[in-house]
């Protein structure tokens, strides 16, 4: 009876964790959190707006998306799109980065054959934040790989939130980016795994992560640069070691085989200057690996010391040589211009307009930096110390990797999203460390407080490490208030993060969101608006020229050609758009026609107060226009070197196209209360040219809110009207008189005869009556029909004389 | 194109009209016709009377084939003062039939009368047609601010293949313009309407044509394809998605278009554009949503009462002459208002075509999904239509549900009546997606638990592999150790109790009694401690970690005889009732040494408990 209780209690503490397993129970609902964390603090854009793919890019990867999924992949490899850069259309399945599209097509495949029935749009807005949720798990097994699972587990939440990383991932953002971050740090990860175990397991694994990022976004430019870099250091610090070799070699050859798959990259991983770099660092183990040899077979270090010598001189003479050969007979391709803008950030200001033109190319404000860092910024050095101060492989690789992130993400606003996993990574490990050492301060004076108070009024208290804790007196007090610094600056972090997804990083663009006059929230929808118009009311094969940022767009929602759009692969064709656009109606309408233009659409903000409109975009357009068309230049439409739409406006800019298609009408309109009509609210100013006439080009449509008008392309106009044609007979015109014949019976000499009259003016009375009846018979306008009587009384009305009983043939 | 046609048409009949071949007698034909939409609504009441000398049951309706091209919709009932109460009317059947020896281009439809009209008897009844692209506006191009004129074309006559005694017709218009209309003898207009007749003793087939062209600035509202989707969900929900595929019936627009004149001017502009759509939708209607393929559409108002829910949705666009829409709507509705039971079987009640009020539609295609498992399977509607069957894979079905199609063209509101689907589902088949659910996670952890206990190593006799075994074995002998320190640790607890108790009580032999205990328990757990550490000493994995251990159990040992030597000393001086601050000044010193020694342990046993 009695060992009843003694046994329950028994299964009880049986039941009871351990303190390892609990603290791994701990360490995984954490991890899940984070995961679902990561995956729901992306969803503000679905539930502000809806969901639905964003911005510009994004719409060309759910097209492809779209084609992928109805057309299978060969299909997707093979594809010629007819409908982008008319008329020399774009082959798809070269010129892109397959990756996202893939994994977004084989996600839905899997969900459908789990019967989950998704629609393919669903999966591809939630792409991005899925990928997001397993960068922390791999960002948690990173931070554990080169410090702790402490570090491992902040590394997990702090780059869960941080708005440099999401800027790039809400729902809807289904970008290259979406998937490649994951990729990215995967990769790294791998790899350094790789390096600190000498696996080959991991280098493979390494090698097809590499893969999957090269297929995915052309960021891998970096994973290759980077790498190599890394080894490089490793070998000039006497870091050499045969887990290195291992790693880097495995993952450099598969990786290379793997990635010349992609048709994209192609061969350029043994041709292109921006890949020789890993290639150099390949041949430079290959000798390391043959001097140690050598230092193994050799006993004398003389000997060695001038082998040494000789070894090196030749190999670097011979990798110079080669590459100087490679460079002159152009087989190795020298560095792009978007390689050089990235290493000097004016470069593209002075040689390619179209890379300059584009915000996200601009290098970044230190506000952004903070607005995308917020803390990290400050724990990034401390981060840093931390890493130098027990330096290993492992932390030297995460060292070099956010230097020279954070290096390119100076240069280019975007790529502080590359920056992103590496200070995330780097701030986990200050913070890790700084939060272990105080509490393991606060824990050990615990103990033996505690130990002590057992003792009663034992007086203990003179313990050794009594004694230590009393001679700094508020040490406690000290690492209790570090430690509520530290959330204090932890819970400002999520709160600014939270703040930052909602209010700046969660909107669409496609759809934009104003407050009303009473507070209320106003929603601009104009580009689906104009998109779907152009979809359900323009022939299936109209094209449609507008600046290139809209190109995307255009193809996915409205689903028409267009002439240029945002994949920027020919710079003559965007020049000659915007030569289009900055040229007068007359030289304009000639591009225009070459172009085999149907539809000219062009973005205004005048009505709304929107200010990335086409008008502030018009200054690159001339640029890039004139950058190959020198007839452009650009003070032509500068007044002392400003630019103006008002009266003082230059004359060239106040009657170029662009200027008229935007200002159509717009002197007549009233924007806003007290200002005088054609009050541009964007720019804020009174318009210089009220009164646009256009003469070849006609309004087809303007969105409620007039943020995307399109215009017609009028035909041209007739050699000569139909009266010259006098005396012949052309069934095809004479449809007008077949609509009457119903109405000339009924309201004789009422009906609006006069058109048909007009028509069969010149022909001879019996003439016109059988010209008439060749038109019933041609079937003009599908019917055939005795018309005996209609007819007579419609020529009689003409004043024709025929007989009255004329019947037309059978 | 239709109606020059139709009246060509009428001419040719008229020519080749021919003596009726029944004898009976249309005594009086009073004849509507609504041209106030779009849609044209023909309601004629006719009496008819037995001239011959047989009991006749069938009435024959005679259209012009062009017109009964149109025709949408046609019902005859029998005729009520004053019933406007459609509820209760019971329609007679009407069947088309080819009757010989009359006049090609025109088609008859006939009416079974409720019993059979016997000689020299009369009876009158109503019957209503409904025709669409009945009107063709004239001009076939408007501006954007121009107003839309249409034609309509007509007999004065009604055309029967009986003889007419008196005839009258009227043609009520929009309280609008009328451009021109065909003058006949006896016409009158007043305000809105236009009068013919009354016209007296016809022949069969006479006709004569009218003409009238009048402004109508109602959006030509034209549904060329609507898909409804019907899903049942034995939840608790029916799903309804409705796709539209809409086009402005109306003048075509030409021109320029502009945005500045609609907003600068409300009214002028644009007057028969389709600016919005009404829908009304079933009362307790939830879950509505409005959007097309490239995402939602935020124009849309809902408000709803007990009887109904009225939605109010605007185009992306205004839509002018010609122009095209194409959007989404869907709507949930409460089980229990469209699904009932009888005879075992269930079966849904809910209305066939479009809640969208003045809305013609050319072709109608509903599909309602069943239940995954449903058999036996019928459709019952109120007119002829395509059904055939298809099944449809959605989420978490196996073989899919079976979907019930049924097409029809050319479709009015009036078409908007009750149909019923029955079939057969059991019950329990609900739970069966649930369970799969369940099942599915529930494996997903076998499969885990799996994965965490089972050996997956290729080779079973590769050093790593048996060094990683016997490391194991360390581990769990390791452990072992671990926690026979700490219950050695906890009988120190005791013995030190013991000696509290002594202090506060004074009672010796209980403290001895406690020592007495102890001592038994430690033997026992060195006695288990020694096969562990002989293990570890043997296994050549344990070399890192031996030294700590032993290190561990040296020092515990220790402990262990600093205490015991406490105990001793404390109880002596009991006994030799010592006095407090003797005893405390004796024991101070080993008191000393053994939270120093205790302190070691537990670091130890926290180094240990790491590995």
């Amino acid at each position: 009876m009695a060992t009843m209780p003694a046994s329950a209690s028994d299964l009880l503490k049986s039941f009871k964790l351990k303190t390892k397993q609990q603290e791994l129970l701990i360490r995984v609902s954490i991890l899940c959190l984070v995961y679902i964390l990561a995956f729901i603090t992306r969803l503000f854009s679905v539930l502000r707006y809806e969901s639905m793919i964003h911005e510009f890019d994004p719409y060309f990867n759910y097209r492809t998306t779209l084609y992928l999924t109805e057309n299978g992949f060969y299909d997707f490899w093979n594809w010629f799109d007819y409908e982008s850069w008319y008329p020399l259309g774009r082959i798809v399945g070269g010129t892109l980065y397959p990756g996202l599209m893939v994994t977004a097509v084989l996600i839905y495949r899997i969900l459908r054959f789990l019967r989950f029935a998704v629609h393919i749009r669903e999966v591809c807005v939630l792409t991005a934040p899925f990928f997001a949720s397993n960068t922390t798990l791999v960002a948690y097994f990173f931070g554990k790989e080169i410090w702790d699972s402490g570090a491992g587990l902040v590394a997990a939440i702090l780059i869960a939130i941080c708005p440099g990383y999401i800027s790039r991932s809400v729902a809807g953002s289904y970008d290259n980016e979406g998937v490649a971050i994951f990729a990215l740090l995967f990769t790294f990860y791998v790899f350094v795994k790789a390096v600190n175990t000498g696996s080959l397991a991991w280098s493979l694994a390494s090698a097809f992560g590499y893969f999957y990022m090269v297929s995915a976004w052309g960021g891998y430019v970096f994973i290759i640069n980077l790498i190599p870099l890394y080894v490089l250091v490793l070998l000039i610090t006497g870091r050499y070691s045969m887990r290195l070799y291992v790693a880097y070699n495995c993952m450099y050859i598969l990786g290379m085989l793997l990635a010349m798959q992609i048709r994209f990259v192609g061969f350029q991983h043994v041709q292109s200057g921006e890949h020789m770099a890993v290639m150099g660092v390949f041949f430079l183990m290959q000798v390391f690996y043959f001097l140690d040899w050598v230092k193994h077979m050799l006993s004398d270090t003389k000997l060695f010391q001038a082998f040494l010598r000789i070894t090196v001189t030749c190999a670097v003479a011979v990798g110079g040589i080669a590459l100087g050969l490679g460079m002159v007979s152009g087989y190795i391709s020298p560095w792009t211009g978007r390689f050089y803008s990235l290493l000097d950030p004016t470069y593209a200001k002075d040689h390619i307009p179209i890379i300059a033109s584009v915000s996200e190319h601009q290098p970044t404000a230190w506000s952004s930096f903070m607005f995308d860092f917020h803390i990290l910024l400050f724990l990034f050095p401390a981060g840093l110390y931390f890493c130098f101060k027990r330096l290993s492989d492992a932390t030297i690789f995460i060292v070099m990797y956010g230097l020279t992130s954070m290096y390119f993400a100076g240069v280019m606003v975007r790529l502080i999203l590359v920056a992103t996993p590496a200070v995330c990574l780097i701030s986990a490990i200050a913070v890790s460390a700084t939060v272990k050492n105080l509490t393991v301060l606060l824990r050990s004076k615990n103990k033996v407080v505690q130990t002590g108070s057992t003792k009663g009024s034992g007086g203990s208290k003179s313990s050794s490490k009594a004694l230590l804790d009393q001679s700094q007196p508020f040490q406690k007090n000290g690492a209790i208030a570090l430690l509520f610094g530290a959330f204090y600056l932890l819970s400002r972090y999520a709160t600014h993060c939270t703040w930052v997804t909602s209010e700046a990083y969660s909107s669409p663009s496609i759809v934009l969101a104003a407050r009303g006059a009473h507070g209320n929230r106003v929603i601009f929808d104009d580009y689906r608006e104009a998109y779907f118009w152009l979809r359900q009311n323009t022939p299936q094969d109209a094209k449609v020229m507008s600046w290139w940022d809209y190109g995307y767009q255009i193809t996915a929602m409205g689903n028409r050609t267009v002439i240029v759009d945002n994949n920027t692969w020919n710079n003559t064709h965007i020049a000659t758009v915007g030569r289009a656009m900055s040229s007068y109606e007359d030289e304009a309408i000639e591009i225009i026609r070459s172009l085999d233009v149907d539809y000219v659409l062009v973005v205004f903000g005048g009505v709304t107060g929107y200010s990335s409109d086409d008008i502030n975009k018009f200054l690159w357009m001339v640029r890039i226009g004139g950058g190959v068309f020198p007839v452009i230049k650009e003070p032509d439409y500068l007044v002392n070197g400003e630019y103006r739409v008002d009266k003082g406006a230059a004359p060239k800019m106040l009657n170029c196209l662009m200027y008229k298609l935007c200002y159509y009408r717009f002197g007549e309109m009233l924007t806003e209360y007290g200002k005088p009509p054609g009050y541009d609210r964007a720019r804020g100013v009174e318009i210089g040219n009220k009164d646009v006439k256009l003469e070849h080009l006609e309004e087809a449509f303007t969105t409620s809110n007039w943020i995307v008008r399109i215009y017609r392309v009028k035909p041209p106009n007739n050699r000569c009207n139909i009266h010259g044609q006098s005396g012949t007979c052309n069934p095809q015109n004479l449809g007008v008189c077949l609509d009457l014949l119903g109405l000339v019976d009924v309201n004789l000499g009422n009906a609006p005869t006069k058109p048909c009259c007009s028509l069969i003016e010149g022909l001879v009375d019996l003439e016109g009556a059988v010209c008439l009846c060749t038109a019933v018979r041609a079937n003009v306008l599908g019917i055939h029909i005795n018309l005996s009587i209609s007819l007579s009384l419609l020529l009689r009305n003409c004043e024709r004389k025929v007989a009255t009983e004329y019947i037309c043939g059978p | 194109m239709g109606i020059s046609r139709f009246v060509l048409l009428v001419f040719t009949i008229s020519m080749l009209a021919s003596p009726a071949l029944s004898d009976l007698v249309l005594s009086k034909v009073d004849r509507r016709i609504y041209l106030t939409s779009h849609i044209v609504r023909i309601s004629s009441t006719l009496e008819v009377e037995n001239a011959g000398p047989e009991t006749v049951s069938k009435v024959l309706l005679a259209f012009p084939d062009l017109q009964a091209q149109n025709l949408a919709y046609l019902m005859a009932s029998p005729h009520e003062a004053k019933a406007k109460v459609k509820v209760s009317v019971v329609s007679f059947p009407i069947d088309v039939v080819k009757p010989e020896d009359m006049p090609p281009g025109v088609t008859f439809y006939s009416v079974s009368l409720p019993q059979g009209l016997t000689v020299g008897a009369s009876f009158t009844f109503d019957v209503l047609a409904v025709f669409t692209h009945a009107l063709r506006p004239m001009p076939e191009q408007i501006g954007q601010a121009d107003i839309q004129l249409v034609l309509y074309q007509d007999s004065a006559y009604y055309l029967s293949p009986y003889v007419v005694k008196v005839q009258s017709l009227s043609l009520k218009l929009l309280d609008s313009r009328i451009e021109s209309y065909t003058t006949l003898e006896s016409t009158k207009v007043q305000g809105s309407e236009i009068k013919y007749g009354p016209y007296e003793n016809l022949p069969a087939f006479s006709s004569s044509p009218i003409t009238v062209h009048f402004e109508n600035n109602l959006p030509f509202a034209i549904a060329q394809e609507l898909v409804r989707e019907i899903e049942i969900s034995h939840w608790g929900n029916v799903l309804v998605t409705e796709h539209y595929k809409l086009i402005h019936g109306g003048a075509q627009s030409k021109g320029e278009f502009s945005r500045l004149e609609p907003q600068a001017r409300e009214n002028v502009q644009g007057p028969s554009a389709v600016r919005y759509l009404v829908a009304h939708l079933p009362p307790r209607a939830h879950s509505v949503y409005y959007r097309d393929a490239i995402g939602n559409i935020s124009t849309s108002h809902l408000r709803g009462d007990s009887k109904k829910t009225e939605l109010l949705i605007e185009p992306r666009y205004p839509m002018f002459g010609g122009w095209r829409t194409a959007f989404t709507i869907g709507y949930g509705l409460p089980l229990q208002d469209c699904l009932y039971e009888s005879e075992g079987r269930r079966f849904l009640n809910i209305t066939f075509s479009s809640p969208m009020i003045e809305l013609v539609i050319d072709t109608l295609i509903v599909k309602v999904v069943l239940p995954e498992g449903s058999s036996d399977i019928s459709a019952a509607a109120p007119f002829f239509m395509k059904q055939w069957q298809e099944t449809k894979i959605s989420h978490l079905d196996i073989v899919g549900r079976a979907v019930v199609v049924l097409e029809k063209t050319n479709l009015v509101p009036e078409h908007n009546q009750y149909f019923q689907v029955y079939y057969k589902f059991n019950r329990l088949s609900m739970l069966r997606e649930p369970l799969m659910l369940i099942s599915g996670i529930f494996f997903f952890f076998v499969a885990c638990i799996v994965y965490m206990h089972a050996d997956t190593s290729i080779s079973k006799f590769s050093a790593s592999y048996l060094a990683k075994q016997q490391w194991e074995e360390v581990r769990v002998a390791i452990q072992q150790v671990h926690n026979i320190i700490c219950r050695c640790l906890a009988t120190h607890d005791k013995l030190e109790a013991s000696l509290r108790d002594l202090s506060r009580t004074g009672e010796v032999q209980a403290c001895k009694a406690a020592r007495k205990s102890t001592d038994g328990l430690l033997k026992e757990l060195s006695k288990e401690l020694k096969p562990l550490m002989t293990f570890l000493q043997s296994s050549p994995s344990a070399v890192q970690v031996l030294s700590k251990v032993e290190e561990l159990v040296a020092k515990e040992r220790e402990l262990l005889e600093k205490l015991m030597a406490k105990h001793s000393t404390a109880v002596e001086a009991y006994e030799k009732k010592s006095g407090a601050r003797d005893i405390e000044n004796r024991i101070a010193l080993q008191q000393q040494k053994i939270t120093a020694l205790r302190q070691e342990v537990d670091d130890l046993l926290e180094f240990i408990d790491e590995i």
